[in-house]
């Protein structure tokens, strides 16, 4: 392994996380968006909201990544690689989000909505000091799941050729034939993103927790992320359990 | 700008559905190894020596926070280096009943931990061997619980399916994409792939959350 190689791994790392980063940012959007719009008073916002979650729920990202990118020109949108590859990643992971945040919202004790209520709060005022304040850190865990399923999400965009982590590594089997050493350290290159992630997400579930005087259980394993198998209802099963 | 053409879609259409042939086969035979994998880490998981289960945890946990294309590669590309030969569609399957077998296991070790103490406690007083409260009394329970999961994550894997693709196996996406390199025509081809998921998988679910309702009491 030369240093020439290494330089090649860490950029394709630096455009991996930007891939994860801005696909988050826009996934974290959709989510909110479409999760509170499935808790909404009118029924056409709740089936419109509805009929989105199961579109992207139901197709494969990396079948709407080709089409963002190789489909959507033929309509007159050309897309640049990496953007073709956030749109993709945002909307599908946005789908998955919008269960968690609806799930969160609806768990909320109802008592706490109609306290707000009775003190004459708007329903933005009714939103924000109220409801999410106590349903953001229930959504802690599995989004820590779901930023894992983004970060990995990431490599498909290599099949478009973006100069992503994934594709970096094609290159070097290309050049060296090493394939073993180069696919062995990405792999772990990928562990130890997910590995910080989901440190970085414990110290965040941590404080939401803290902030309205709730306290997370320690000592849950070396690794800290729990798939959420046991207080999956019927709804979150219905995401097809990969979170 | 161009426009949408049926006649287009019904000549495509044959590869297509041969390309959705390759994709029922693969998430069938890679649902098959995620079942018995998964049974395999979820069992070692629980042996009471931490010489078993460190390994079996480091490496499950590795798996499955780390991307399933990339572990597709290394299979594709390492493997046959080390004199293991295989079919892409062979190690396809491989690749994802191993990736998701880090999720089954998950699942089993939800349904087993979800069987009653008491049942535990009967089968010890009955003086049953080890190995029929396993197979006669747990197991048999724990299915049951956990058909519903295990068949989300089906679900999921054929969505991951098209991963394949990527090491030429002849999957739908494969299908549309080697149409499009001859015709220059992408929207069609990645259109029908894309809708054709949608129309499987959206049934699917719905067919899983009844036959939740009727195990899972």
């Amino acid at each position: 392994m030369t240093g020439a190689l290494w330089g090649l791994f860490f950029e394709g790392l630096w455009i991996t996380i930007q891939l994860m980063v801005y696909s988050a940012a826009l996934a974290a959007a959709v989510a909110f968006g479409i999760g509170l719009s499935r808790t909404s008073r009118f029924w056409i916002v709740r089936f419109l909201s509805g009929v989105y979650v199961e579109f992207f729920r139901g197709t494969s990202a990396l079948v709407l990544m080709f089409w963002l990118f190789f489909a959507l020109p033929l309509l007159g949108w050309q897309l640049v690689g990496i953007w073709a590859g956030t749109l993709a990643l945002g909307l599908s992971y946005g789908a998955y989000g919008s269960e968690i945040v609806r799930g969160a919202v609806q768990a909320v004790a109802p008592a706490q909505r109609e306290a707000a209520v009775a003190l004459s709060f708007t329903p933005w005022q009714r939103l924000t000091k109220v409801i999410l304040p106590q349903a953001v850190p229930e959504m802690m865990p599995p989004f820590n799941n779901l930023l894992i399923e983004l970060l990995k999400g990431t490599a498909l965009a290599s099949l478009l050729s973006i100069g992503e982590l994934t594709f970096q590594a094609k290159l070097a089997r290309l050049s060296t034939g090493q394939s073993a050493q180069i696919y062995g350290i990405i792999l772990v290159l990928y562990f130890l993103v997910a590995f910080v992630l989901t440190r970085i997400m414990r110290v965040l579930e941590r404080r939401a927790k803290a902030s309205i005087g709730r306290a997370v259980p320690r000592g849950e394993g070396w690794f800290s992320r729990k798939l959420p198998v046991e207080q999956q209802g019927p709804e979150a099963l219905a995401t097809g359990g990969k979170p | 700008m161009n426009n949408w053409s049926w006649s287009y879609v019904g000549e495509i259409m044959p590869d297509i559905l041969r390309g959705l042939w390759i994709t029922v086969q693969a998430t069938f035979y890679g649902s098959l190894v995620s079942f018995a994998l998964g049974l395999v880490w979820a069992l070692a998981l629980r042996a009471p020596s931490r010489w078993v289960t460190w390994p079996v945890s480091i490496f499950v946990e590795f798996v499955r926070n780390t991307p399933l294309l990339v572990q597709l590669f290394f299979l594709f590309f390492v493997l046959p280096g080390w004199g293991l030969t295989f079919a892409p569609l062979t190690t396809g399957v491989i690749g994802l009943g191993l990736h998701y077998s880090t999720y089954t296991s998950e699942v089993y070790r939800a349904g087993i931990d979800g069987v009653p103490p008491g049942q535990w406690e009967a089968a010890t007083a009955l003086s049953l061997p080890r190995r029929r409260i396993w197979i006669a009394v747990i197991l048999p329970q724990a299915f049951r619980r956990v058909v519903p999961a295990l068949g989300n994550y089906v679900i999921a894997m054929f969505k991951d399916t098209p991963l394949l693709a990527g090491i030429t196996v002849a999957d739908m996406l494969f299908q549309a994409n080697s149409i499009s390199a001859t015709t220059f025509d992408y929207l069609e081809p990645i259109t029908v792939v894309g809708v054709l998921f949608v129309v499987i998988s959206y049934p699917t679910s719905l067919l899983l959350r009844a036959l939740e309702r009727r195990l899972v009491r």
